[in-house]
């Protein structure tokens, strides 16, 4: 198993931002994620330096072998820096709690960063696939393969009653988390938010959205997932999630469609400033940058910035993050630096000669 | 509005839809990153472990959970009162152990107790008694450091055997 060549990370973009998926002028991306443990070890609150390593080794050894077919790269996360940490979960490879916590633990990679398996996270096994769009059905399968392939060599903590054991009653059963990223800009603007949450909330799927000044949300992006992992099949749990996302698509282009008749002015106005913005400023915070690229990324959908590309702005929701601008940069920078580079990225990234990103 | 951790500015208003009623959080800039890291913005809203340990002692009088709280696991160790304080459990067989103190909240996390999904291929069992596999190795561990060489070979011998079990 190859070694993860992080400078080569830093410069490229996953699948799953290339904006190619189903419906991914709404959907941003679909994301399953199981939670397994080995049948003879503590869970990790309870596990010994030694039982850490061992888990670790057993899990990298097992996947090693599996060999070419099972197209991964390694991560020793405990001998990473703190920034190249704070990176892969901005890249969403690993999860913060992940990159935080200490001891023996690591990542293996798929080459197009679809796939990420980490040892010792709060499980001793998190599997995760990330697709671009909405494509929940091509994950399912995806990551019902890789269980199994690990199943092979693997001897999971499995109850006959309770199904996969995990070290939080919360994901017991199915140990599945399937989850939607939809960016949802007309709803916010059109006051709808809240009443969708209201709705979601009712058949227990669980909403997640960041706030900044004046209930705008950060970047418009919502993530919606299952919290019931235990009774019901992963098919299920699947159809739960793929059912109400058609319809919140709908509402959501509705409302698009809604400002674009109702108030093709202010939107242009509106979409156009946030261009305008992005290509001059000379420092700006992550928030504002948010702020604008989903206002951009709304009117690039609606045809009124012909000539940018949505992949080209999913790579700047991405690379505008503070590990990933520092990482590009080869430096180290505290906020006000930052600032100044965020916005010095945007320019040279939206004042291209035909508009568009170049790719570097 | 002032940052609910300190006396910053907020500048963050998180609403968290997990459960049942919203909850608002106002934060700075710095507490924000800092609760969204813990809570994992890429990841689901799991229930915060406090949360988790305080629905175990729902209808429980003060003497049955001071002399719940103070059964402990054979395998890891961990008592209820760990539990219930972290949220988190020590090892699987704790799922066995606590099986009917756990009972009520799975019910409340899942309205269910018993999984209808998939099972392991090659190893499509109850794994239990892998986790005799724990002790045994504290044993060994133990029966090394005392030099008492005759208990540490018996030990082996029996992690082995069940090694052996597991393929
Ligand atoms: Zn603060
Ligand atoms: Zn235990």
């Amino acid at each position: 198993m190859a070694a993860v060549d992080l400078e080569e990370l830093v410069r490229s973009t996953g699948e799953w931002l290339r904006g190619s998926g189903p419906e991914s002028d709404v959907v941003m991306s679909s994301r399953i994620r199981l939670a397994r443990n080995l049948a003879d070890y503590p869970f990790i609150s309870r596990a010994s330096p030694a039982d850490r390593t061992e888990i670790e080794k057993t899990l990298r050894e097992g996947i090693r072998k599996l060999g070419e077919a099972f197209h991964v790269s390694y991560l020793d996360v405990s001998k990473l820096e703190g920034l190249d940490r704070q990176f892969l979960v901005e890249r969403q490879l690993i999860s913060r709690e992940h990159a935080d916590s200490e001891g023996a633990r690591g990542v293996a990679i798929d080459d197009n960063e679809q796939v990420s398996l980490m040892i010792n996270e709060e499980d001793h096994l998190r599997i995760q696939v990330l697709k671009s769009g909405f494509d929940l059905a091509a994950a399912w399968e995806k990551i019902n393969a890789i269980d199994d392939q690990i199943e092979s060599f693997a001897t999971y903590a499995f109850h006959e009653r309770l199904g996969y054991l995990t070290a939080c009653p919360t994901n017991v059963g199915t140990g599945m988390r399937v989850s939607v990223m939809l960016h949802l800009p007309a709803l916010v603007i059109t006051r709808q938010i809240d009443k969708l949450f209201r709705s979601l909330q009712k058949i227990s799927l669980a909403v997640r959205g960041l706030y900044g000044e004046g209930s705008q949300a950060m970047g418009d992006f919502y993530q919606i997932s299952n919290q019931i992992t235990l009774g019901r099949s992963e098919e299920e749990l699947v159809k739960q999630v793929s059912e109400v996302v058609p319809s919140i698509i709908d509402y959501e282009r509705k409302a698009r469609e809604y400002l674009v008749r109702e108030s093709k002015q202010n939107l242009h106005d509106r979409v156009s400033r946030a261009y305008g913005i992005l290509r001059t400023a000379q420092t700006i915070s992550s928030e504002e940058t948010m702020h604008l690229l989903s206002s951009v990324r709304m009117g690039v959908n609606l045809g009124l910035i012909p000539e940018l590309q949505i992949p080209t702005l999913n790579q700047l929701f991405i690379h505008t993050q503070p590990a990933h601008l520092q990482k590009l940069s080869g430096s180290e920078l505290d906020t006000a630096d930052r600032n100044i580079e965020r916005a010095r990225y945007l320019r040279a990234h939206l004042n291209t000669e035909d508009g568009a990103a170049d790719k570097n | 509005m002032k940052c609910q951790k300190c006396d910053k500015t907020a500048t963050f208003h998180i609403t968290e839809l997990a459960g049942g009623k919203p909850k608002e959080l106002h934060l700075c800039e710095e507490h924000a990153r800092d609760y969204l890291a813990e809570n994992e913005t890429t990841e689901e809203a799991a229930e915060p472990a406090e949360t988790l340990g305080q629905q175990l002692a729902v209808g429980q009088t003060v003497e049955q959970l001071a002399k719940l709280d103070k059964q402990a696991c054979p395998v890891c160790g961990i008592t209820f009162f760990d539990f219930r304080s972290k949220g988190r459990l020590g090892c699987s067989h704790d799922y066995v152990c606590f099986e009917k103190e756990l009972e009520p909240l799975l019910v409340n996390i899942h309205g269910e107790t018993a999984h209808t999904g998939k099972r392991p291929k090659r190893s499509p069992t109850d794994t239990d008694r892998l986790t005799d596999l724990i002790r045994l190795r504290k044993d060994l561990k133990t029966a090394v450091q005392a030099e008492d060489y005759e208990r540490a070979s018996q030990v082996r011998d029996e992690i082995r055997r069940l090694e052996g079990d597991k393929k």
